[in-house]
């Protein structure tokens, strides 16, 4: 059972936040027997609490706190106050997540010597590369039970994968299948398989989907070395004067203010919280935020160049029957700068019942136009684009303090604009993804504008030098020794690939590291 | 008929007689408004019944489904009939109005072609009172579950052991 750790006791690492870093890195640690205590600042909610209802879900699991955007970016418009879709609860985003579950390509982690230099992007190369990555990509797949990985099986295609398919197939794409999916095809580390319910984006009520929610929060738990603390926002971190990380500030479920010391400080809050925290545990000695020597912490945000394609048939679809994400094509993936960018995208199926395809499909949309789409729900099919974006400085998460939350601290606003790069992208994508639907014989098409943000990353980055990035190749931060960050925002660029597989690959490599640093007294 | 039934005791004709003032899907009395075929009939107990009836009409027009009946929408925008919001709503459909008869209209309701309607509510897109009911309405029409059979949308089927079994790869005309 998990038993709880003292405020006073400061040996344990403090872990914020509990998704696919997080989570993952508080369980891996506990598995090593070190003590942790992982601050989460949402509830608990199991498969049992899960809801197929895509509005009802969406008040118990997202991060609806406020936020403030800007830039030309427009989700700035449409969703002011919701730059993302990911979730505030024990897990994270791994309860809302898809599932898809793959491998940057080896190009990916050099992407300044592989893209060169691309006018007004802040590219750089990761300090990892494939080789060194691959025993943990296998560790993670072994963890997640991606299929088509480890000798598990692909899962069915469902009937928005098999238009998919078939329009790709008859544009000669190749690399075409159900994708390397975290749901299970056969039942596989106590979970059952995948029963085709859709709602994978509302939390799978089967547990067929790996979330940490299910697997590592209580595995970790298990072993009596973790201590998840829910409904607990953590304010700020603390250091001395020596420069270390002594502890965190909290507020806990009755809104009142603690403190609990810490050896080691690990920040997985995800792209907008994490640098958010960091700026707002400023102190005289750190008066740009803790961690911020080389003014990288908030900058170099990326989203992901993202879009969806839908499409409409003279004869019924049906595309929220199923799992909602199993359906990729990678052709598209590799770097190609003939097609006028550089980077590339996968294509993935995707769905949206009919509330939120209401809401996403054309935000703002109304009228004939719009209501003749919607009348069309139950032929439609539907795709999402996911391509590497270009890290920009100004692209950013700073602190507005014109607008607090309800504990009285500065929120962070979202800077956004797309480059040339992303733009390109983005128009040769719905470019494809119509033409793969009017193959099928897609009556009228729609290149849909990306909804707000589920893939946040890149605004801790990893680099080689300190003085590109906040973070070196082991999340642990370059100006304070135990202090490290565990979630996307340690990306030094996007790739094109779902980020998941990779933060939870870092996360379990992560934990690697603290431990034998913690056992030789390193740390 | 709730019209023959009129808490303020109007007679039928007086009723006919707003009606056809409201636009001829509704027949309006004091307090209540009522679809003339008798499907359906509301109690009102902040906004003005021309007004409420203006309401539902624009939210058709907004997000106009041929297959989907007026209950619907009324569903959708009675939330706004409260004393707290009365006074917003019925201000928002005095402008809608004015917009109206500054197009030679005698109300809203009384602009004949959905057209005509359209082109008067792009014109005022921008403003708050159009943007209140259309957001609203994204949440308040689509989302209700009584909705979403009349697009083929099948909401939630866990509880029926999902598609596994039930049609998850049932697409026959590829």
């Amino acid at each position: 059972m998990a038993a709880p750790f003292d405020l006073n006791d400061d040996t344990v690492v403090v872990v914020i936040g509990t998704g696919a870093g997080g989570g993952v890195l508080a369980n891996e640690l506990a598995q090593k027997g070190v003590s942790v205590v992982a601050l989460e600042a949402g509830g608990r909610y199991l498969p049992d609490d899960y809801v197929n209802d895509e509005w009802e879900s969406f008040g118990q699991l997202a991060w609806v706190d406020p936020r403030t955007t800007s830039g030309d970016w427009r989700v700035a418009k449409d969703f002011s106050g919701l730059p993302a879709w990911i979730v505030k609860a024990v897990g994270g985003t791994t309860v809302h997540w898809a599932g898809a579950s793959i491998r940057f390509q080896p190009h990916e982690w050099k992407a300044k010597t592989s893209y060169g230099n691309v006018q007004g992007a802040n590219l750089l190369d990761w300090p990892l590369d494939a080789e060194e990555m691959d025993p943990w990509y296998t560790l993670a797949e072994t963890k997640l039970g991606v299929t088509r990985t480890g000798g598990r099986a692909g899962l069915p295609g469902n009937n928005n994968y098999l238009v998919f398919e078939k329009g790709a197939k008859a544009l000669g794409y190749k690399e075409v299948h159900t994708g390397r999916m975290a749901i299970n095809s056969d039942d596989y580390d106590e979970r059952i398989s995948c029963q085709q319910t859709g709602f994978c984006f509302q939390g799978c009520k089967w547990g067929a989907k790996w979330s940490a929610a299910y697997t590592d929060i209580p595995r970790g738990e298990a072993t009596g070395n973790l201590e998840v603390r829910d409904h607990a926002h953590v304010a700020r971190i603390l250091h001395d004067d020596t420069g270390k990380v002594t502890g965190v500030e909290y507020f806990d479920k009755d809104g009142n203010l603690q403190l609990q010391k810490a050896r080691v400080v690990c920040v997985a809050g995800n792209s907008f919280e994490s640098p958010r925290l960091l700026l707002n545990s400023a102190s005289s000695m750190f008066p740009d935020g803790l961690a911020n020597s080389s003014g990288q912490v908030g900058r170099n945000y990326m989203r992901h160049t993202t879009g969806s394609v839908y499409a409409i048939f003279d004869k019924p679809v049906k595309m929220w029957r199923g799992t909602t994400m199993a359906g990729i094509i990678q052709d598209e993936a590799r770097h190609d700068p003939s097609r006028g960018f550089v980077g590339g995208y996968e294509l993935e199926t995707l769905s949206l019942g009919l509330p939120f395809m209401a809401a996403f499909l054309d935000p703002g949309g109304w009228g004939r136009e719009f209501t003749s789409a919607l009348d069309g729900y139950e032929n439609m099919a539907g795709m999402w684009i996911v391509g590497e974006d270009m890290p920009q400085e100004t692209n950013r998460v700073t602190l507005n303090h014109d607008v607090k939350d309800k504990f009285g601290l500065p929120v962070a606003n979202v800077h956004f604009d797309d480059h040339p790069n992303d733009v390109a992208m983005r128009n040769h994508a719905y470019k494809q993804g119509i033409a793969i639907y009017e193959a099928v014989g897609a009556t009228r098409t729609f290149p849909t504008p990306p909804y707000p943000s589920t893939h946040n990353l890149g605004t801790n980055r990893m680099s080689e030098n300190p003085r590109d990035g906040v973070v070196n190749r082991w999340g642990q931060t370059h100006d304070i020794a135990n202090l490290f960050v565990s979630d996307g925002s340690q990306f030094t660029t996007g790739a094109a690939e779902n980020p998941t597989l990779t933060i939870v690959a870092l996360a379990i490599r992560q934990a690697d590291h603290i431990a034998r640093e913690m056992s030789t007294g390193n740390l | 008929m709730k019209t023959e039934n009129s808490p303020r005791g109007l007679t039928r004709r007086q009723l006919l007689a707003r009606a056809t003032a409201a636009g001829a899907a509704f027949v309006t009395g004091s307090g209540f408004l009522a679809a003339r075929d008798g499907a359906w009939a509301t109690e009102l107990s902040a906004l003005k019944p021309d007004s409420f009836a203006t309401l539902v009409q624009m939210a058709r027009d907004i997000y106009p489904h041929d297959h989907v009946g007026d209950e619907y929408y009324v569903i959708a925008v009675k939330g706004y009939d409260t004393p707290d919001l009365a006074e917003d709503i019925e201000a928002g459909i005095e402008a809608l109005n004015g917009a109206a008869q500054g197009r030679g209209h005698a109300s809203y309701l009384a602009i004949g072609w959905e057209r005509d309607r359209a082109d008067l509510l792009r014109s005022m897109e921008d403003s708050p009172f159009f943007q209140r009911i259309r957001g609203g309405l994204v949440t308040g029409f689509y989302n209700q579950k009584a909705v979403w059979p009349l697009f083929g949308y099948e909401g939630a089927s866990y509880e029926l052991g999902g598609y596994i079994d039930r049609g998850f790869n049932d697409i026959n005309w590829l």
